[in-house]
């Protein structure tokens, strides 16, 4: 057999439940491959040994104990999660300073239903600080490197779960999308990612960021391997007042109709400053669906440029308010003399980075008095437009195919100081975030330099089912995402 | 000179009694006995990453107010952010609803003036709810923090400016409370802050139609607080106004020790709260069903009740009012009258209204407990009326009875009983007292022989005193009239 | 539109944000960028347009008023910065609440 982390999920589910292996092997085979290589990768901020070895110990004995009902196929498999899902007991920092000591008194649903299913936890993922950010650079803790090339970006911002998923640290990762944070990452990394639509998975414990956009998504080598993810995190959760009570679909990996699949390519998504690499390989592979059955045509969504203003006057609002609870009083560091109010100054100004106070400075300024209508109310209603964009677009086809990123990953540092050409960055992945549709990125090729480029679909609202069958059928046909780095 | 009147609009927080908090499962507690920081969970201390989930019971107590109120329902409304920063709000921004809140366009009757029928009609602006904060206890170099008050649900009812003197604004405070009460959404127990007031105050030269620019009183937690800062505030402006300087919109604070209102903020630094709709919560819709149906459960409001006391039971204004101001009182006088039913005397109510709203509330307040927390029954206290209505007691005796059964209960009959109170109203029993209250005084009684009549009184009294107070009057008199008639024949036959 | 460096100090002010003079002067610039390229949202005609708060067409759940645990006091205080006696101890808060 080869190097146990080499096995898909999937794989290492069906060699658990033949016996074949144990979970406490294949924990110690991640565990090992995190010390090995995670100090040129950077991708966990916490590994969690013992508390995986102990999962890993009860899932092993579950897995030895018959039984009539079938196994999930998380149990025993070792997880990373984005250090943005609350974990309880375990420190949990958003990336950021102000939370340096923070242990949660409680656990986030998403993790808890994988917990509860028997997956292991390794530890907690790199990201951009509150998820600000398209790189990991925001990171208080330090920027993750790019299993592919150490020198680039792995994304972001679920840049060390995407990482950790290259690097074959882990079967699976947990991040969060607020306007691209799985997808952009899991494109700069060659691996599958999920951003499921806003509602399907609960929000309790995920650390927010910008509230009517945040959501839960996963990562992993595959799409195969995303589903038992997603079906167990999704459905309803009462702690959560936004999660739908929709029934969570069947995902059918196989078997599905193309000759029933249609496709809609944005023209709007095909601009300049596309790298024409990327245009190249999500071309082929559009054609590649055509090949396969599915009807493809070009599909305007006109708004799609006022995306990305709506976005950084949205996102910020929300975020002004969702951090106004790190005051230096209930958890984290407090800093200053020992006054009131300065201490809220200076622990706040010192200890959130720099695009985290840049990004509560905008939305505090689109929210205040004199400036609410002119900014966050217009964004509002532009985020109608662009939403019925969407709705307009699916009344003609099933999934819509773009570019997750105009570029591949770039290198640490390229963007400077620059936050707005960093926003950039984030162009084809926001929409989905305003309009709370789910998207699923997935490996359809390779640069010049031999970094990965990515592919999204996009669904209707709650059809993630139609997303996992046409990528699945894609990679049943192509051999993109069976690569990985060498390290 | 120019005459200044007073334009007044009230904000009232209620705390709502539900068993939770408003979106969050923890205990509403009393703070008066809860640990400090014991009913408490990541989601009201705001934790990172918690949500909020909406209270029913909540919404429903918020509904009946709004109802009994004569509100419009908003069919839907919506929760919004309202950001500060303050250590004891432990999110950073207070769930509230600005604006689309739950309900709006309401009225209440309120007592004019002391006594009197006439009632003044206050506008109601809006109704919403929100979340409490939690307390901050201040020592000399530090602050504490107890969230146990972080999340209660709160009620804020905002009236138009619509109260003109200080009077009307206590009556309009005290309606209110009466009603939350009566609705049984709120204890009224203003000194554990349940139920705490902000007063905005102008004043205007009489008849003028303008609003004048007004200040905001904070912080009110008591009615006399209400009715000091409310009445200190109206001098200092027409002071300010009279000396021909301008009133400063600005935030005041009431201080209780020095009696006077202190500038909080002016509007220069006024907070800038950057209200935005709460993403956490979608919507509420109210459907026209529930709304119906907590209209259909809503009990009869004061306001009607004292009206309807009054025709029925031919209660005075005031009194009506005294006894329909708590539900437990009128509940109990209802009670009491319903129990006398079969009595004959068609003044009984009126009587069961008298020996309630000044002999038991006497009581009550000494023991500073409730009428529902007292010994007295509504039935025992019609019997012990009755007794004295019908004469086999006195008034003083009833009084007697009443105190005991305060104290120790029991039944208004055995008391008398026991304590041998019921009048002596025969002859044979009152006579044998006459003749040694006679035989007791010789001296008074050779005065009143010879002529000076006026004595008689006197002799009343020492048999009533002889008795205790147990003797009837009318027949005490009547025997001592007798007595002394005798005792005159005898003389003059001599 | 250029933030002034005015501006800047009243925006952190609200939010609580202690800067320093670099950070004043930079964020003056990155912001003014970020808006002037949102000024584009201005010249879209949005009269007959509804904002959308959220992407569901959802109410809000009501949840039945029951009691449930509380979190242990000592869950609560594990992660204050200072505590004393079962209270967040914060330096004497002068201001009135606001
Ligand atoms: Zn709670």
């Amino acid at each position: 057999m080869a190097e146990l982390t080499d096995l898909s999920l999937l794989e290492a589910a069906g060699a658990l439940r033949a016996g074949a292996i144990s979970s406490t092997e294949l924990t110690r085979a991640c565990l090992d491959r995190i010390e090995a290589i995670d100090g040129d990768v950077s991708a966990f901020l916490t590994v969690t040994e013992d508390l995986a070895m102990a999962q890993a110990e009860a899932a092993d004995q579950q897995l030895r104990t018959r039984s009539d009902t079938p196994r999930p196929f998380v149990l025993g498999i070792p997880i990373a999660i984005k250090d943005v899902l609350c974990v309880e007991g375990v420190p949990t920092t958003c990336g950021s300073k102000i939370l340096e000591g923070f242990r949660p008194p409680y656990t986030a649903t998403s993790v808890t239903r994988l917990v509860e299913a028997g997956a292991v936890i390794l530890g907690m993922a790199n990201t951009d600080e509150f998820a600000m950010g398209s790189s990991t650079e925001n990171s208080g803790y330090g920027v993750s490197h790019n299993p592919w090339n150490l020198a680039r970006v792995p994304g972001g911002s679920s840049g060390g779960s995407a990482a950790a998923v290259a690097a074959r640290m882990c079967f699976a990762a947990l991040g969060t999308d607020t306007g691209g944070s799985v997808r952009q990452p899991a494109a700069f990394c060659g691996v599958s990612g999920l951003k499921t639509s806003y509602g399907r998975v609960s929000r309790y414990g995920l650390i927010a960021y910008g509230s009517s956009l945040d959501t839960v998504g996963g990562m992993a080598r595959n799409v195969a391997d995303l589903a038992p993810i997603f079906s167990l995190m999704a459905g309803h959760d009462p702690l959560d007042s936004t999660s739908v009570a929709d029934a969570v679909p069947e995902i059918h990996l196989n078997g599905a109709d193309l000759s029933k699949l249609r496709i809609g390519v944005p023209k709007e998504y095909f601009i300049e400053g596309l790298q024409p690499e990327v245009e190249t390989a999500v071309r082929a592979a559009i054609e590649a669906f055509r090949e396969m059955g599915a009807a493809v045509r070009e599909i305007s969504l006109p708004h799609t440029d006022l995306a990305l203003p709506v976005y950084y006057i949205i996102a910020p609002a929300e975020a002004s308010a969702n951090l106004a609870r790190y005051d230096g009083v209930r958890y984290g560091p407090r800093l200053g003399p020992g006054l009131y109010p300065e201490d809220y100054f200076v622990t706040r100004g010192e200890l959130f980075g720099a695009e985290v106070k840049r990004r509560i400075m905008l939305g505090t300024y689109a929210l205040s008095a004199g400036y609410y209508d002119a900014y966050y109310g217009q964004a509002q209603k532009v985020r109608t437009l662009i939403k019925g964009d969407f709705e307009a677009a699916f009344q003609e086809v099933d999934l819509i195919a773009c570019p997750v990123t105009p570029t591949t990953a770039f290198g640490i540092g390229a963007h400077g100081d620059d936050p707005l050409s960093m926003y950039l960055e984030d162009v084809f992945t926001l929409p989905a975030n305003l309009a709370g549709i789910p998207g699923l990125s997935f490996p359809v090729g390779f640069d010049s330099e031999g970094l990965p480029i990515g592919m999204q679909f996009m669904a209707p609202h709650l059809g993630e089912a139609q997303l996992f069958s046409a990528a699945h059928a894609y990679q049943a046909a192509t051999s993109w995402h069976t690569g990985w780095p060498e390290l | 000179m120019t005459r200044f009147e007073p334009v007044i609009g009230l904000e009232v927080h209620a705390e709502l009694l539900t068993q939770s908090k408003m979106f969050c499962g923890c205990a509403v507690v009393d703070p008066t006995f809860a640990e400090p920081n014991s009913s408490v969970c990541e989601i009201c201390t705001g934790m990172p990453g918690t949500l909020p989930v909406i209270n029913q019971r909540a919404v429903e107590f918020a509904l009946r107010v709004a109802l009994a109120l004569n509100c419009s329902i908003a069919e839907t409304s919506v929760f919004a952010r309202k950001n500060y920063f303050y250590p004891d709000l432990p999110k950073g921004f207070q769930i509230s609803q600005y604006d689309l809140p739950l309900a709006t366009n309401g009225w209440i009757e309120i007592q004019d003036a002391s006594g009197a029928p006439s009632t003044k009609r206050v506008r109601i602006r809006r109704v919403h709810l929100e979340e409490d904060t939690g307390k901050l206890l201040h020592h000399e170099q530090h602050s504490l923090v107890d969230y146990n008050r972080s999340g209660v649900p709160l009620l804020e009812i905002v009236s138009e400016p619509d109260l003109l003197s200080v009077y009307q604004a206590r009556q309009y405070s005290l309606a209110l409370r009466s009603l939350l009460r009566y609705l049984e959404v709120n204890s009224g127990d203003l000194q554990k802050g349940v139920l705490r007031f902000e007063a905005n105050v102008s004043v205007r030269p009489t008849g003028s139609e303008e609003l004048g620019t007004r200040t905001e009183i904070k912080n009110l937690n008591s009615f006399r607080a209400l009715s000091r800062a409310v009445e200190y505030e109206i001098d200092r402006q027409t002071a300010l106004l009279r000396s021909g300087k301008p009133v400063v919109q600005n935030t005041v604070g009431w201080d209780e020790g020095r009696q006077v209102t202190v500038p909080q903020r002016s509007k220069e630094e006024a907070h800038d709260y950057r209200y935005l709709p709460e993403p956490d919560l979608p919507p509420l819709h109210v459907e026209a069903a529930w709304v119906d149906r907590v209209r259909a459960a809503l009990p009869e409001l004061p306001a009607a009740k004292r009206s309807r006391f009054m025709t029925e039971y031919g209660l005075s204004a005031y009194a009506a009012g005294v006894l329909t101001a708590d539900r437990p009182v009128a509940d109990y006088y209802e009670a009491a009258v319903e129990s006398a039913v079969e009595s004959e005397n068609e003044t009984l109510p009126l009587k069961i209204a008298n020996w309630l709203s000044s002999d038991l509330f006497g009581l009550l307040n000494e023991a500073d407990i409730e009428i529902d927390q007292s010994n007295v029954t509504s039935e025992a206290l019609v019997r012990l009326v009755s007794m004295v209505e019908n004469g086999r007691i006195s008034a003083a005796s009833g009084k007697t009875v009443l105190e005991v059964l305060f104290k120790e209960g029991g039944s208004p009959e055995s008391i008398v009983e026991e304590r041998g109170l019921a009048q002596l109203e025969d002859q044979a029993s009152i006579r044998p007292i006459v003749d040694q209250v006679l035989s007791d005084n010789p001296d008074q009684l050779a005065e009143y022989l010879a002529g000076k009549a006026a004595l008689s009184e006197w002799f009343l009294g020492q048999i009533m005193r002889a008795t205790q107070g147990k003797a009837d009057p009318a027949a005490a008199r009547a025997e001592l009239d007798a007595a002394l008639l005798d005792l005159d024949e005898i003389q003059s036959s001599r | 539109m250029a933030l002034t460096i005015e501006e800047v100090r009243a925006i952190a002010r609200l939010a609580r944000l202690q800067l320093t003079a670099e950070e004043e002067e930079r964020f003056a610039s990155q912001l003014s960028d970020v808006l002037d390229y949102a000024a584009r949202l201005r010249e879209v005609d949005t009269s007959e347009i509804p904002p959308t708060a959220s992407v569901l067409p959802m109410s809000a759940p009501l949840r039945p008023d029951e009691v449930r645990p509380c979190l242990p006091r000592e869950q609560l205080l594990a992660s204050a910065p200072d505590s004393e006696g079962g209270l967040f101890r914060v330096p004497r808060v002068l201001e009135l609440e606001p």
